[in-house]
């Protein structure tokens, strides 16, 4: 009885959730250049204005190497802070990887700001660079959450058993450290990049010139002629991130089944 | 050849590997976060002289602050709106995360949790964007009302204004709820409620006596990953938003890019700080005082 109509609200709320996205793709194909009911007819011309559109394909370019970057720079940060966390004892262990966590609760307008100052204070200009910067310092907090939890699933004598049969820690590190945590290392890759690809405040203030997608879409909507093009794009980046999602999560599941753990939950 | 020695026996102990391990990513953190933000403290004190900044210490930033009362408005009103925005998420996600939770078989949660996931993981300006479309005076919100005869006008007051900015954000930080409130749910021994209902209570009130107070800090985290990023949220209100709907991310955001005044914007963005803090601060000791005597964990 309760749980029923339990059931009923969960529906609407996932309604509720999903009806942006849904709304997506029907715009995207839709051929009236004004986005609102009711739809017009049926186009793919969106879409190839999407990969014609020189700027677009620029920011899309630069996006993805920022994207890239953090992923591997945030990713290595991760390896380093988890790893000190779940495996060794220090001095204000709590404080200091808290102030490392400290960018997951901050407004995003703050970290933003306060960057742009400094590089404006210290003559620096703007750009990819300070884009990438600004964006591992908030994709970090994520690669250590998911790192810390590859590590502490891990079978810590394992490692010990290798050290006992004579590896060195540096072999034992390669040869069964890091295959044993190398999902969450993938998993880990995956959502930084699909948050620095996301990401909008930080770019906006921090990419001068050299705009990343967000900024650029951001751009756009003030167009209303340029909007159907942006819905294409839209549903074309949620068909990717939801690719990247799976492909994620599959990896963390084999990463637990390797550790013989059970699944008890997704991300975070 | 004794130096040598106690090196390595010092680089061996456990303590040194750990803050040699932490040392890469908390330097990191201290240049590129905790400078930065004793640079937008000290900011906040100079002043703008036309194109030059003034370093003279002056609270002057502070008193225009707290005697224009835009800026007044401003920060009174994102700190409505993000408890606002709180109270509804955390509202609306405690049944989700409840039903994932209890109802939903083992094997089956992290696909529901995944489900739940999914759509924020698309452009974030894109989604917001669409709420747009949702609540415009021609969208489908008001279509639907209009037809099924709710309203015989469309309703002007949920686009461009501050409702359109909490239901907006009420959407974009629902996994941000569900996932604390749920994991906390899910740390709660069954036997209790077996217990519970055992002694003689009703479902009701081993809800209220047992299951609740148990996913206080589940929902008190809830709560704080809500309130602390809306409250500098600067994308909503600016597309949904109107004149009624603005926050101060976007007043600090003019006073940087259009007004070129940065300390200005520094003060601004100090006191959205301090705001944030005390406001998370009193929730939280709050919380701890309701929950006191029953240590839960």
């Amino acid at each position: 009885m309760k749980g029923q109509s339990l059931k009923i609200y969960v529906i609407l709320y996932l309604v509720f959730l999903y009806a942006p996205i849904v709304l997506l793709p029907l715009f995207a194909f839709n051929s009236g250049t004004v986005i609102a009911f009711p739809l017009q007819g049926f186009t793919f011309g969106w879409f190839i204005e999407v990969f014609t559109t020189q700027a677009l394909l620029e920011a899309t370019r630069n996006s993805v190497f920022i994207a890239v970057s953090v992923a591997v720079l945030s990713t290595c940060f991760g390896l380093f802070a988890a790893r000190a966390a779940t495996r060794y004892n220090f001095p204000a262990k709590g404080g200091i990887v808290g102030f490392v966590m400290l960018p997951l609760v901050l407004p995003e307008i703050i970290v933003a700001v306060s960057l742009l100052v400094v590089l404006i204070q210290a003559g620096l200009s703007t750009g990819i660079w300070s884009v990438i910067a600004g964006h591992v310092l908030i994709c970090t907090p994520f690669s250590i959450a998911i790192l810390q939890g590859s590590f502490t699933n891990m079978d810590k004598s394992l490692e010990e058993a290798a050290v006992d049969l004579g590896e060195t820690p540096l072999s034992t590190f390669r040869l069964v450290t890091l295959p044993l945590v190398a999902p969450g290392i993938i998993a880990s890759l995956l959502i930084c990049f699909t948050i620095s690809l996301d990401e909008f405040i930080i770019a906006f203030f921090l990419s001068g010139n050299e705009p990343t997608l967000p900024v650029y879409i951001w751009g756009l909507l003030r167009f209303p002629a340029r909007v159907p093009v942006i819905m294409a794009l839209g549903t074309l980046l949620v068909a990717l991130s939801i690719i990247l999602l799976i492909t994620a999560e599959y990896f963390r599941r084999r990463g637990l089944r390797r550790a013989g753990k059970r699944d008890v939950g997704g991300f975070l | 050849m004794a130096r040598s020695f106690d090196l390595g026996r010092f680089l061996r102990r456990d303590e040194t590997k750990g803050m040699v391990l932490i040392a890469p990513p908390f330097i990191y953190a201290v240049l590129l976060l905790a400078a930065p933000l004793a640079a937008i403290v000290l900011f906040s004190f100079w002043t703008q002289d036309f194109m030059t900044i003034d370093r003279s210490f002056t609270l002057s930033n502070y008193r225009e602050a707290f005697t224009d009362p835009l800026y007044m408005e401003l920060l009174s009103r994102s700190l409505r709106i993000s408890l606002s925005v709180t109270a509804i998420t955390v509202v609306l996600a405690f049944p989700v995360a409840y039903f994932v939770s209890f109802y939903v078989a083992p094997e089956r949660k992290s696909l529901w949790l995944f489900l739940i996931t999914i759509p924020f993981w698309t452009s974030y300006l894109i989604r917001v964007f669409l709420w747009r479309v949702i609540l415009a005076y021609d969208g489908p919100v008001n279509g639907t009302l209009v037809g099924l005869g709710v309203i015989d006008e469309p309703l002007a007051w949920i686009l461009y204004s501050a409702n359109s900015v909490v239901i907006t954000l009420a959407h974009a930080y629902a996994p941000f709820a569900i996932l604390p409130i749920f994991v906390s749910l899910e740390k709660i021994d069954r036997s209790l409620h077996e217990a519970g209902r055992d002694l003689g209570e009703n479902r009701v009130m081993v809800f209220l006596r047992v299951t609740l107070p148990l996913a206080m800090p589940g929902v008190l985290a809830a709560v704080l990953i809500v309130f602390i990023p809306t409250i500098g949220d600067y994308v909503t209100p600016r597309l949904v938003g109107g004149s009624d709907g603005t926050m101060i991310a976007n007043m600090i955001q003019t006073q940087f890019m259009r007004l070129n005044n940065a300390p200005m914007g520094a003060t601004l963005s100090v006191l959205a700080m301090l705001m944030v803090g005390f406001v998370s601060l009193v929730m939280i000791l709050g919380t701890l005082r309701w929950t006191r005597g029953g240590k839960s964990k």
